[in-house]
């Protein structure tokens, strides 16, 4: 544990951190970003999410790096490349599950994170630009997680990106040309695998690393919310901290500290025990290499795209075009952008508003949940039913925001924040 | 301990949607799974070294002048299934002198033309399908005339493999079933198979011949698989210290905050 630096800002005393301060605000980061960035004292359980994502992403980083020593993004070496860090290259398959599996937990923390933030109202002013950096943040993952996903170069890989890729393909006028220039070729083929191996290593986690940071900075700003949905800085003591906060640094260190050691069990759980979690996380037709003449049995994306997979496949063709399917597919997304809009309540937090908001809530959880699960399915039988039914209580979700939010009752928010020593 | 489970949910409405989440997500996870023929259960079991290398002769001597096990070496193989070099060289490597190189086959590269297809390669085929589907299909064939090879198979319709354990196994023949079909009318379809001429095993032999099979196709598919999962344990085990010593400093911590 290192306490906030004494000697910080003067640059005298002949320490290595003065002659650094001096010259790098290395201590004045330290105190604003960590030591002294005072966090509201009643986080629970949602809020390790955050700190969780950060932990992810940072193993994404470091497994890809090495991942990229190894791996050959050519479509006659790619597939090969993968076995050979599978099975010839030491701790290969360990670092390649860890990258594999992450992917997954990337998006299952993500989910949480989000759904954090409709809990507790964590969108609201002032927090708009916060939610809208982490929203362009999800939308970079999902391009990531989609060329990631392509990059072993299996079967599905391929069928995957075929389905996907040519989605784009329906927008009217421009589509036939748009869909020929992200491919660089008519099929999806050598060309395609090289340029998306290059947005995945390189373009996408630069992108990211800076929302990232921009998120940080904007959630530092403004103070991170909290169950309550009160603000802290309200109340503030003779030094001017929060009377509700507590300093990140080391309280919420060590408490993150447990969260991440909880994690970890359950992630290098699946790493060691399940790491194709029953075909969910490593789909079993991607492991057999790619094959344009050979469609595997069911195409369906992986597990985390399958709720908008859903909508897609849920909204008929009309007027002699699928473009409607795409479009409520992307609306799906671009939808969230505006929730710091649409919520009218006056209250922030779920512990003070009226019941039509809980059950919107946890409708619209499940809504999303079984979306998910008939993404899944072949659209055969009950499902595309259920895809649409569900496709709609999404979407009544956001679009009647405004008004359920409104005429729904509130309690009064305390004062101070709730705090069960 | 229910009565303060209560109290900590009537102050967590998180907690209490969470909850009802968790509870309501099974139903919608009914579904139903309509194959053709239910797999036959294989009972492999990765950690049986005798059996895996029964599972690596049985392959190398009936299967590997066909299938490929391109991403598995010889030596690998040797050193994971505890066979000594000299057994290895002798009765093992058919196609390769180096212990070094990668598992081929002696197909040549206009088998095709000979199968209809070319024989695939195997080092994945059990996690691309499954140990259960290996050990179902080489328990599967049956007499079928109309075939090049005079079998058939009931997990794969009109394989193109001929039936290379026939000495092994016999000869099933095929039991049919009348069915109504979308008009009404009854057709025969097939119900199952019966063995019709005994080979030189007994079925019980069989099986275990099968299995052995598909247990040392599933190492092949992830030759690290028990290395994986007994590290695991270890891996689990000093989380959960660690996990128990972070709880205790957290709280040690968080005594001051009041």
């Amino acid at each position: 544990m290192a306490a906030a630096p004494e000697s910080a800002g003067s640059g005298k005393g002949g320490s290595f951190l003065g002659w650094i301060d001096a010259r790098f605000p290395l201590s004045k980061l330290w105190r604003e970003q960590v030591s002294e960035y005072y966090a509201p004292k009643n986080f629970n359980f949602w809020y390790l999410f955050g700190v969780l994502s950060l932990v992810v992403f940072a193993n994404q980083i470091i497994t890809g790096i090495f991942l990229t020593m190894s791996y050959k993004p050519s479509a006659a070496e790619a597939f090969s490349s993968v076995e050979y860090i599978m099975r010839d290259l030491d701790w290969g398959s360990l670092i390649r599950y860890m990258h594999s599996t992450c992917a997954s937990a990337f998006f299952i923390v993500i989910y949480l994170h989000m759904f954090r933030a409709l809990l507790y109202g964590s969108h609201r002013k002032p927090r708009e630009l916060l939610w809208i950096f982490g929203c362009v943040i999800y939308l970079m993952l999902m391009a990531e997680a989609f060329m990631g996903y392509v990059l072993p170069w299996g079967n599905m890989s391929f069928w995957g990106a075929q389905v996907i890729v040519s989605l784009f393909g329906s927008l009217p006028v421009i589509g036939g040309t748009l869909v020929e220039w992200i491919r660089g070729d008519y099929v999806i083929a050598d060309p395609t695998l090289n340029r998306f191996f290059a947005l995945h290593v390189a373009a996408l986690p630069l992108a990211l690393v800076f929302l990232v940071i921009a998120h940080l900075m904007a959630l530092h700003e403004v103070g991170s919310n909290n169950p309550d949905g009160i603000e802290i800085k309200k109340h503030k003591d003779a030094n001017g901290h929060p009377l509700d906060g507590i300093p990140f640094h080391p309280y919420y260190t060590v408490k993150d500290l447990v969260g991440v050691a909880g994690f970890l069990l359950i992630f290098c759980g699946v790493i060691f025990f399940a790491p194709t979690f029953g075909g969910l996380f490593l789909e079993a037709p991607n492991f057999e290499p790619a094959n344009p003449l050979q469609t595997p049995p069911e195409i369906s994306p992986v597990w985390y795209f399958t709720p908008f997979y859903a909508m897609l496949r849920a909204i008929p063709s009309f007027a002699g075009t699928q473009v409607w399917g795409v479009l409520v597919m992307g609306g799906a997304i671009v939808v969230l952008f505006f929730v710091p809009w649409l919520d009218r309540s006056p209250v922030r937090s779920i512990r003070y508003r009226g019941p039509i908001y809980k059950i919107a809530l946890a409708i619209f959880a499940v809504s999303f949940i079984i979306l998910g699960l008939c993404g899944m399915k072949p659209p055969a039988g009950i499902y595309p039913l259920l895809a649409r039914i569900c496709t709609g209580l999404y979407f009544a979700f956001f679009l009647l925001m405004p008004l359920y939010t409104k005429i729904d009752s509130v309690k009064p928010v305390p004062d101070r924040v709730t705090w069960h020593a | 301990m229910l009565k303060r489970i209560r109290v900590i949910l009537a102050n967590r409405p998180g907690w209490r949607l969470g909850l009802l989440l968790l509870v309501m997500l099974p139903l919608g996870m009914v579904h139903a799974e309509e194959g053709e023929f239910a797999l036959k259960h294989a009972g492999t079991d990765i950690n049986n070294t005798e059996s895996l290398q029964r599972g690596a002769r049985n392959f190398m001597n009936y299967c590997s002048g066909c299938h490929s096990l391109k991403y598995l070496r010889y030596n690998r193989m040797a050193a994971d299934l505890k066979i000594p070099s000299t057994e290895l060289a002798a009765n093992l490597m058919f196609t390769s002198d180096h212990a070094v190189d990668e598992i081929v086959s002696a197909m040549p590269a206009d088998s095709e033309k000979w199968f209809g297809k070319r024989p695939p390669d195997l080092s994945l085929v059990a996690r691309a399908k499954g140990v259960d589907y290996i050990y179902s299909f080489l328990e599967g064939f049956y007499v079928d005339s109309t075939r090049l090879w005079g079998v058939n198979n009931m997990y794969l319709a009109n394989a193109a493999m001929p039936f290379v354990l026939q000495p092994l196994q016999g000869l099933q023949k095929p039991v049919f079933k009348s069915e109504a079909d979308a008009n009404g009318s009854a057709r025969m379809v097939l119900s199952g198979v019966e063995l019709m001429t005994p080979g030189s095993m007994k079925p019980e032999e069989y099986d275990q011949f099968v299995r052995d099979i598909a247990n040392f196709l599933d190492y092949a598919a992830e030759p690290v698989k028990a290395k994986r999962q007994s590290l695991g344990i270890f891996v689990t085990l000093f989380l959960l210290v660690f996990f128990v010593f972070a709880f205790l400093l957290k709280k040690e911590y968080w005594k001051d905050v009041h």
